[in-house]
């Protein structure tokens, strides 16, 4: 049972403020992904968790208790870096007893501990190899059970798989993931990654610059981004982003991206939600994610005349870049949809799957139709 | 604009054979990719057109014309790599301008002028031409390695992976923009990957390399639908295709861990009783309550707009299968799958070719 909660957390180096007021509660066994691009604060954060780093205000409470002051090995937490930080000279055996050397257990339940985490890691059959002799993988299953087996109050992990190669990262983020799922400790993971930070999260906290963006399970974060850095940095290819003019004629909003002659057909309903949310031309940004771009060939009520450009067959869809005045939109199509640039087709952008932004601030005008 | 071609190359270093006999022929104006993994020979193969490498056996033809005996500044190749080799004390514009100033070639400074100034239009750096290139960006330095490859008109472009050192997003971004630029110049594009994902969005044609040799030559859209064997099967795609070792009997597809899956008799050859493997694309994989193969949910990825499901089946081979986003799915829950028997792939169980390409 471990609940972690981060109050008022802020944190300088210098004169550079890289955590700005964070607040988050992590329940028990809950596990919580931490997203940015380097230099967001998301490992500063989790090593001032962990104990490794002072912070300048706020608390940071495990089970209620204010930590912020404790020592890092007195906060019962485990940690498992990108590099493996094995002990060379020692066996694999060694490596993963190595943390319960200090404890008081006896040696029959050392090694009953050692073999049960090799179990489940699946390394039962490397206990006797030196890390030298291990592959990137193996190593770092190593470290993770060296991490496990002292059964800490929750285990902190920051880009642990970042250093493997892509099919092995896919390979270990799953054992990950079904580790946590049979051991039941709350984890904090660090990841660049966002298709690393969708499969694996119970809830993922995107931050950036410091502060944090969006807190929200990855279908949440995906479907409702609050802000247009969080729709631009989960998903790919990126959501398209538009300025946009919604005008309203003959009891239908008209949403004009681009310069466009013709506009986007939206309910009109859409006008109403923008004054309450008192967006204005000129402020507004569209934001469509390609599968929200749907594309026909024949002319159809509410679809617009669009001309294709470059088409990217990905095999078992395309993204197609669609000429919309002067800006571009991608959409997703079945694959061989539409046959080469140049062709003329008819695109209508889905009202359900529409995201309004203030331009300026970036932020989600929280508009669903 | 150029057509290169080359016929039978080998290439040894000392006694590894980097290249085995490869023909291959670039069509002017195309956008040709070679796909390969590290040490398939993608670069060699490059380095042969180039001229910085000579072929130990084998012709290469540019235009037609045996270069044999020319050498790299003849055959007026331009090299992009993945690290960009830029001036660091020079500023863009002067980045730019210096293959231009060499003394062979002669360029009147107006023309200079007005080269660079296009080129940084096309690649949208005009706002950095007065910088020094120690303060851009990847992005920003590859654009810039680009233009100086472009501004001096080569007959051939070659792309030794120009965008694995870019992070996610900014190669997506480059992808498209590098292929948007090779359609407005009508260039001659020679790339070289380890990304399919690259390959298969960017070229006109993909050539498959493995160990030296061309496994496959194509479209896209040919590659991916119709892999001539297992290899390339695998090297297309993400994820790549389902493999599954069986064999057919009365109509059905009888795996060797014994579920049996529908099998479309139509394009059905006389290979009943004998060890196949069927390749079938993650997308035409499905769950269903009623379908006749049993499994667990042995990890999810969750790509947004859909999601990857592993599926461990009966013995310890794993599959995956693109579901939609929606499809709540526990780990180790039971489901049940089938498969678009349209849509299967029949291989040689032994040599992994396809019975399609066998004949």
């Amino acid at each position: 049972m471990t609940q972690i909660e981060l109050r008022g957390i802020e944190k300088y180096f210098g004169a550079v403020q890289v955590i700005k007021n964070l607040n988050l509660a992590i329940a028990d066994n809950e596990f919580i992904v931490l997203l940015g691009q380097s230099g967001c604060g998301k490992t500063t954060t989790l090593r001032a968790i962990a104990g490794l780093e002072t912070i300048d205000e706020g608390d940071i409470l495990i089970d209620g208790q204010p930590v912020q002051h404790m020592k890092a090995s007195d906060r019962d937490i485990a940690m498992v870096f990108q590099s493996f930080s094995l002990y060379p000279h020692m066996t694999v055996y060694e490596n993963i007893a190595f943390p319960l050397r200090a404890t008081r257990m006896s040696r029959g339940d050392v090694d009953a501990a050692v073999r049960e985490i090799a179990r489940v890691l699946r390394i039962s059959d490397l206990l006797a190899r030196k890390p030298s002799a291990l592959s990137g993988g193996d190593m770092q299953r190593v470290a993770i059970g060296r991490a496990l087996v002292r059964r800490p109050k929750a285990m902190l992990m920051d880009e642990p798989i970042g250093a493997l190669d892509a099919k092995l990262r896919e390979e270990m983020r799953a054992e990950i993931k079904r580790l946590h799922i049979k051991q039941g400790s709350t984890t904090i993971y660090v990841t660049h990654d966002q298709v690393e930070a969708m499969s694996l999260a119970d809830r993922i906290v995107i931050m950036h610059e410091g502060v944090l963006q969006q807190v929200g399970s990855p279908s949440e974060v995906y479907a409702r981004p609050a802000n247009m850095f969080v729709a631009q940095f989960v998903g790919s290819p990126v959501m398209n982003m538009a300025d946009a003019s919604v005008s309203e004629t003959g009891g239908q909003a008209r949403v004009e991206v681009g310069g466009a002659a013709a506009g986007f057909d939206f309910p009109a309903a859409l006008t109403g939600r923008l004054s309450q949310a008192k967006a204005e031309n000129g402020n507004l940004t569209l934001g469509v994610r390609p599968e929200g771009v749907l594309v026909s060939r024949e002319a159809r009520e509410g679809f617009m005349p669009v001309e294709a450009h470059i088409i990217e067959p990905l095999g078992s869809h395309d993204i197609v870049d669609l000429k919309v005045g002067d800006q571009m939109l991608r959409a997703r199509t079945k694959s061989g949809f539409v046959a080469g640039p140049g062709e003329a087709v008819f695109a209508r952008v889905d009202p359900a799957q529409a995201h309004f932004f203030n331009t300026a601030t970036g932020a989600s005008l929280g508009i669903r139709l | 604009m150029a057509h290169i071609e080359l016929k039978g190359i080998t290439k040894t270093f000392g006694s590894h054979a980097a290249l085995k006999n490869l023909d291959l022929e670039i069509a002017d104006g195309e956008f040709f990719v070679l796909l390969g993994q590290t040490g398939a020979g993608k670069t060699t193969t490059l380095r042969l057109i180039a001229g910085l490498e000579k072929p130990t056996a084998g012709k290469i033809l540019i235009d037609g014309e045996d270069v044999a005996d020319w050498g790299a500044a003849e055959r007026d190749v331009a090299l992009v790599l993945q690290q960009y080799s830029l001036y660091p004390r020079y500023t863009v514009r002067e980045n730019l301008e210096f293959p231009l100033k060499s003394r062979i070639r002669r360029v009147e400074p107006a023309e200079i002028a007005e080269r660079v100034a296009r080129v940084a239009r096309t690649l949208r750096i005009e706002h950095l031409l007065d910088r020094k290139t120690d303060r851009l960006s990847g992005g920003e330095m590859q654009r810039v390695s680009i233009g100086r490859a472009i501004v001096r008109k080569p007959r051939v472009f070659l792309m030794d992976e120009p965008l694995s050192a870019l992070d996610a997003k900014l190669r997506e971004a480059l992808r498209t923009e590098l292929k948007n630029l090779q359609m407005n110049l009508g260039a001659t594009f020679l790339f070289v990957t380890h990304d399919q994902i690259e390959a298969m969005s960017m070229g006109d044609k993909i050539g498959v390399l493995n160990d030296g040799q061309l496994v496959q030559t194509g479209t896209p859209q040919e590659i991916y639908r119709n892999p001539v064997n297992t290899f390339v099967a695998r090297a297309v795609g993400s994820p790549p295709m389902n493999l599954i070792a069986g064999t057919l009997a009365g109509g059905e597809a009888v795996a060797t861990e014994g579920y049996r899956l529908p099998f479309a008799s139509g394009h059905a050859v006389a290979a009943d009783g004998r060890p196949l493997t069927f390749g079938i694309r993650p997308e035409d994989l499905f769950l269903d309550g009623g379908a006749p193969g049993e499994a667990r949910v042995h990890d999810v990825e969750n790509h947004g707009v859909e999601k990857i499901v592993t599926l461990r089946t009966g013995g310890e081979t794993l599959l995956q299968a693109t579901v939609p986003a929606q499809t709540d799915l526990a780990i180790e829950e039971a489901v049940r799958f089938s498969w678009n028997p349209e849509k299967v792939v029949l291989f040689d169980g032994g040599s992994g070719v396809s019975l399609r390409h066998a004949g």
